[in-house]
């Protein structure tokens, strides 16, 4: 079967912003088991620290609640991670995705939070409505150690 | 970790030596001193020097996008340098190479404004 799962962790934590750097540090280490190459695991701090910042600025605004994060590793060199929250929620969940669109223009958000998600991770889904929360669930399958060395020595 | 401010008088060039993670928690400490220098010194070039930053997200890019915006307002222009190799991928998908000179090495950025960087 080829979803078993390997190994599994789920954090909850406030929705403070010095959390974004800890969400990212605390996926980071859980997932180096699998010994990603540099720049897969920076795509994926990218994407849970879009994720996260999501329930910070967004589910959260003006109000501190709980962030839920669970990491699993599965078979295949598989990650899986799902950040919930459970906030004001998405009205508009494609206008959402829309890259450049935000919410919080005066802010300095770029509109980039979902598709960097999107482009960082193989799978992103958005499960949300309106005054109940929004979970997003991303899969991103590691190269293997080999193929990233490949890599790696082609761009040299 | 934070940001460290020079200023050209010869080039009117502000340099800001950016250092640690930019996401939305550092991004305002980080924001502030840099307008605060821009808006004291009028010039008509920022560099960002990205050489010291561990990590990036979008906060950076609304960051970048934020200054630029007040450069293009002052009739200045805005340039970032020596991105590492995941840092640079962040700002081609954030489409910033579309407002900002991206020079990818030191040694080409040394030649900016004659300052050293």
């Amino acid at each position: 079967m080829k979803d078993r799962i390997l190994n599994e962790m789920t954090l909850r934590f406030p929705s403070l912003a010095e959390n974004e750097r800890f969400a990212r540090l605390a996926v980071s280490g859980f997932v180096s088991s699998l010994d990603p190459a540099l720049d897969e695991l920076s795509e994926i701090k990218t994407a849970v620290s879009e994720g996260v910042t999501n329930c910070i600025v967004h589910a959260y605004r003006d109000t501190v609640g709980i962030i839920t994060m669970q990491v699993r590793i599965l078979e295949g060199q598989r990650i899986y991670i799902r950040i919930k929250d459970t906030g004001c929620g998405i009205s508009d969940i494609a206008a959402a995705r829309t890259p450049l669109w935000t919410s919080a223009p005066d802010e300095e958000r770029a509109g980039l939070g979902f598709a960097i998600m999107e482009s960082f991770t193989d799978r992103l889904s958005v499960r949300s409505r309106p005054g109940g929360g929004t979970t997003v669930t991303m899969l991103r399958t590691l190269r293997t150690r080999k193929a990233a060395n490949e890599d790696r020595n082609k761009k040299v | 970790m934070g940001v460290k401010l020079f200023y050209d008088p010869g080039s009117r060039t502000v340099l800001a030596e950016l250092s640690g993670d930019i996401d939305h928690f550092t991004s305002k400490s980080l924001r502030e001193p840099i307008d605060a220098e821009i808006l004291a010194r009028i010039p008509l070039r920022l560099i960002l020097d990205l050489t010291g930053v561990s990590f990036m997200d979008s906060s950076g890019i609304g960051l970048i996008i934020g200054r630029y915006k007040l450069m293009n307002d002052l009739g200045g222009s805005i340039t970032a340098v020596c991105p590492s190799p995941e840092t640079a991928k962040l700002l081609e998908l954030g489409g910033i190479n579309r407002i900002c000179r991206i020079v990818a090495t030191a040694r080409d950025a040394s030649f900016i404004g004659g300052m050293k960087i």
